[in-house]
């Protein structure tokens, strides 16, 4: 049974048809890629499944819960997360407080109780803190979640974002080029850290991305988009011999 | 030979480059200074005197741009060289421009009329600008007093440090004094001392020059002896002492406050006043002594996260709250009346700030609120009410109005909030800004008028009483204000750092990933103007009873304005930021009445220094602020890039 099932999916802007019946699944624990050139509809296919776009044909469901129509926080509710191709933080907050606001759903304290000081508050919040700083450690930024999220450097604000995904407790991380603009090394250390959400969080990962080298590194299936329509899917090395995708990426061979 | 003429003049300009920066100084700070004068501005301060029958505040004002002048200029020439003679050059040089712009303007002003465009162009002007002299000698006074002010102002920065400190500290001082010499006479007369016994520091309109010697000591003194004293209070013993002593300050004034307020109550107790007095003076002073024996840190072991003994916080916290209760006392009728304001306006900022600082909503429309607080108020409580049909079934108390007046405020503020859920930024604020006018003109109209009487408003609301006295003058009102206002800052402190208020600060930065954080932004939308708009009306009940009749010109749109801008200049989202902007912008108007027309040039030329120079306010939210570490005396370092 396949964690999140997407069929027929539609999604047009004015004439232009930015997804088209693009059926897609993804198995409980894996690791999958959706890689196309620029323009394809992969982060379109991500703001549909977040709810931040419905589509206008095709039903996504998660779990067996069909997402279409639902708005971005009741998903969150049901264990999707996601970071952004540019980087969406908070910025004039805490690192603490960008991964605090990540548990949102998982805390009740409510107006009264925040008022009146509850022991229950403050326990919920002394539990929240732990977890924030937990995850904190768990990508590398333990020790700077007094710093405000705009002063951190490019690398950290990647990983502080996957934090923030993290706290809200999802199944399904969706991560939008989550290499973009880093270095070899700090390549290196996000797909460890991506492994490692797999193994260690037991999350199912769905990924933008551009750069092979990660692609193929660390995917277990690949998908690939081009002009919003599905062109392959399958394993990485089925992928790279695909001459599709070769051709959706380089263009046809020309004979002079 | 023509060419070659304008070569070397080309050339001597070029190199004359001191001469230019000083030049350019020179002709803003001038400008300003013939602003200051052409607006009138001068002649008021001119009313005012630095030191008594010498030095009147309008002189000390433009001796300062001129100082300033030259300081800018040594500033931006000092970038390029360090040789003196070009650095003394360009001050001395900007500081007599000044004179002469001013010169200029008194020549100009005694020889043509223009009474016709500025109106404060007058022979008042020029005798204040000549300081009484004939203008022919008045004109090399003003240009050499400019520069060697422009020479100063290049000098001071080659004084050593600590002098520069001690005496811009003390001079600091001075003016403060000065410009608040009314508050202060008032403030002594209130203590049992008559103004004309208040010889030894105030003469005429401004300072006597003892008092003048006594505030730059001071000023002075404070910043020579505050590292010893810090030392001093480093060491066990000194804590002890100085600890004990501001618990014990503190006690005092608490049992004086007691004291006078059981008396209101109950006069009979002046009788056993003193047994009671030393009862509670012995009990609390022992009390005290053991939270400091008990207290932990004292004994060497600092907090680390506040780097001051708990026992210190909590000396500092019940001084300052005993202080302010004394306040009212200590200042008397006219002046609680201010702090009355204030505190009003200190409430509202505080909703606004909810609503604008922490979610992010830009709502103009906010008077509306208090509008609905001080009319559901005066609906309940007045007459006027009684006598048209419900006799018998309203005309509550305050303190049963009250809660309906907030309550209804709230709901209002939810009510406002259902159709603006979709709206951001300029779009929210303009329908706000409706919403406030429909409920001015709601409350002025004829449909509303037999409730609420339209244009006459609604006279005769009471006062609250308690017990058997109603709180009838700002004074007693003020302890109804205070306690609101300690209620709101309460609520404030404790939501900012929950999980509603990192909900609202997140939607303020971004309210798509807010939402993709599982926050449902309809309600923590419509939360957040229900609890602003909750302040507010609690507020507006004060307000009505406080004024007892209210109309409602008294709502109108300058109340928005004002409230939105004392939390930009405090800083937004900021919780100390709102008193600091409400003592600003509510507090300085009444200290300084004569400037009264000049209120709106006041705080526009406030916002818009606010927004070059210190765009997150003068109490950021996200600074650790600790006290003494910013004093006002630090000067204006009027360094600027």
């Amino acid at each position: 049974m396949a964690l999140l099932k997407a069929q027929g999916v539609t999604k047009r802007f004015g004439g232009l048809v930015a997804v088209n019946r693009f059926d897609f699944d993804i198995e409980e624990g894996a690791i999958v890629s959706l890689i196309g050139p620029n323009g394809a509809g992969k982060t379109t296919f991500f703001n549909c499944v977040t709810g931040f776009y419905r589509p206008e044909e095709g039903s996504i469901t998660f779990d067996s819960v069909p997402l279409v129509g639902l708005s971005p926080d009741r998903i969150t509710r049901l264990g999707i997360a996601r970071t952004y191709q540019n980087i969406r933080l908070f910025p004039k907050m805490t690192v603490l407080e960008n991964v605090l606001v990540g548990q949102h759903h998982l805390l009740k304290a409510n107006l009264l109780s925040i008022i009146l000081g509850t022991p229950d508050l403050a326990a919920e919040e002394e539990r929240a803190r732990k977890e924030a700083l937990r995850l904190l450690e768990f990508v590398g930024l333990r020790g700077q979640e007094e710093e405000l999220a705009q002063n951190l450097p490019y690398g950290a604000q990647r990983r502080l974002e996957i934090a923030r995904a993290l706290a809200s407790r999802p199944r399904l991380l969706l991560l939008d080029e989550p290499t973009a603009g880093m270095n070899p090394r700090e390549v290196e250390e996000m797909m460890d850290l991506i492994r490692r959400l797999r193994r260690e969080q037991g999350l199912t990962i769905f990924l933008i991305e551009h750069r092979m080298k990660v692609v193929m590194g660390i995917s277990d299936r690949v998908t690939v988009l081009d002009y919003g329509v599905k062109i392959a899917e399958g394993t990485p090395e089925e992928i790279q011999n695909n001459p599709r995708v070769i051709e959706a990426y380089l263009g046809r061979r020309r004979v002079a | 030979m023509q060419g070659q003429t304008l070569g070397d003049l080309r050339k001597i300009w070029q190199e004359a480059w001191p001469a230019r920066r000083g030049l350019r100084h020179g002709l803003v700070l001038g400008g300003v200074s013939l602003f200051l004068a052409l607006a009138g501005l001068l002649e008021i301060f001119a009313k005012r005197e630095v030191i008594g029958n010498t030095l009147s505040m309008a002189t000390a004002l433009l001796m300062l741009l001129a100082f300033f002048a030259g300081r800018q200029a040594s500033a931006t020439v000092r970038k390029e060289t360090d040789r003196l003679l070009p650095l003394f050059l360009a001050g001395t040089l900007s500081g007599a421009i000044v004179g002469l712009l001013l010169s200029l303007l008194t020549l100009l002003v005694s020889q043509v009329d223009m009474r016709d465009i500025f109106v404060y162009a007058t022979p008042t002007l020029v005798e204040l600008l000549t300081l009484g002299l004939p203008i022919g000698s008045a004109v090399p006074v003003l240009i050499v007093a400019g520069g060697a002010m422009g020479a100063l102002g290049v000098a001071w920065d080659y004084l050593p440090a600590l002098f520069r400190r001690m005496a811009g500290v003390g001079l600091v001082w001075l003016f403060l004094v000065a410009l608040l010499r009314e508050l202060v006479q008032d403030l002594l007369v209130n203590q049992g001392l008559p103004r004309a016994q208040q010889g030894l520091l105030f003469a005429g309109k401004g300072l006597s020059p003892w008092g003048v010697l006594i505030l730059l000591g001071i000023g002075a003194g404070w910043v020579y002896l505050r590292p010893y004293l810090r030392r001093w209070l480093s060491t066990p013993l000194g804590r002890l002492i100085g600890l004990s002593l501001e618990g014990w300050a503190a006690l005092y004034i608490a049992l004086v406050l007691l004291e006078r307020l059981v008396l209101i109550w109950w006069p009979a107790a002046a009788s056993v006043s003193l047994i009671v007095r030393l009862a509670l003076w012995a009990g609390t002073a022992v009390a005290w002594s053991l939270l400091l024996a008990l207290d932990a840190p004292l004994r060497g072991q600092v907090q680390e996260r506040f780097r001051q003994p708990r026992s210190a916080q909590v000396a500092n916290a019940f001084l300052l709250v005993n202080l302010l209760l004394l306040l009212p006392l200590l200042v008397g009728i006219r002046w609680s009346d201010v702090l009355d304001n204030i505190g009003l306006y200190v409430l509202m900022g505080l909703g606004l700030n909810i609503v604008v600082g922490f979610a992010g909503l830009l709502d103009l429309g906010y008077v509306a609120f208090f509008a609905i607080g001080a009319y559901t108020t005066g609906f309940l409580t007045s007459r006027l009410a009684q006598e048209f049909s419900l006799r018998g079934v309203i005309g509550w108390s305050f303190w049963a109005a009250w809660p309906v007046a907030i309550l209804l405020a709230a709901l209002a503020g939810v009510l406002l909030g259902i159709p603006v859920l979709r709206m951001r930024g300029d779009y929210l604020a303009i329908v706000t800004l409706g919403f406030g006018e429909i409920i001015q003109k709601l409350a002025n109209s004829d449909l509303l008028k037999p409730y609420i009487g339209g244009a006459q408003g609604i006279l005769e609301i009471p006062k609250p009483v308690l017990g058997n006295k109603p709180l009838v003058g700002s004074q007693e009102l003020y302890y109804l204000i205070f306690l609101s206002v300690l209620l709101v800052i309460y609520i404030s402190l404790r939501l900012a750092p929950s999980r509603i208020g990192r909900a609202w600060m997140a939607m303020r930065e971004d309210e798509d990933v807010a939402e993709a954080m599982g926050i449902h932004l309809v309600s923590y939308k419509l939360l957040a103007f229900a609890v602003g708009a909750a302040f507010s009306g609690m507020a507006g009940a004060i307000f009505a009873s406080k004024l007892s009749s209210i109309f409602p010109n008294s709502f109108s749109l300058l109340i928005s304005i004002n409230v939105l801008c004392l939390i930009i200049v405090g800083g937004m989202g900021s919780i100390p930021g709102v008193v600091v902007g409400a003592l600003i912008l509510v507090g300085l108007p009444e200290v300084l009445q004569e400037f009264a027309e000049y209120r709106l040039l006041f705080y526009g030329a406030l916002l818009v220094f606010m927004m070059l120079a210190r765009p997150e306010g003068f109490w950021p939210a996200r600074r650790r602020f600790r006290w003494g570490v910013e004093e006002a005396g630090q000067g204006p370092t009027g360094r600027t890039g």
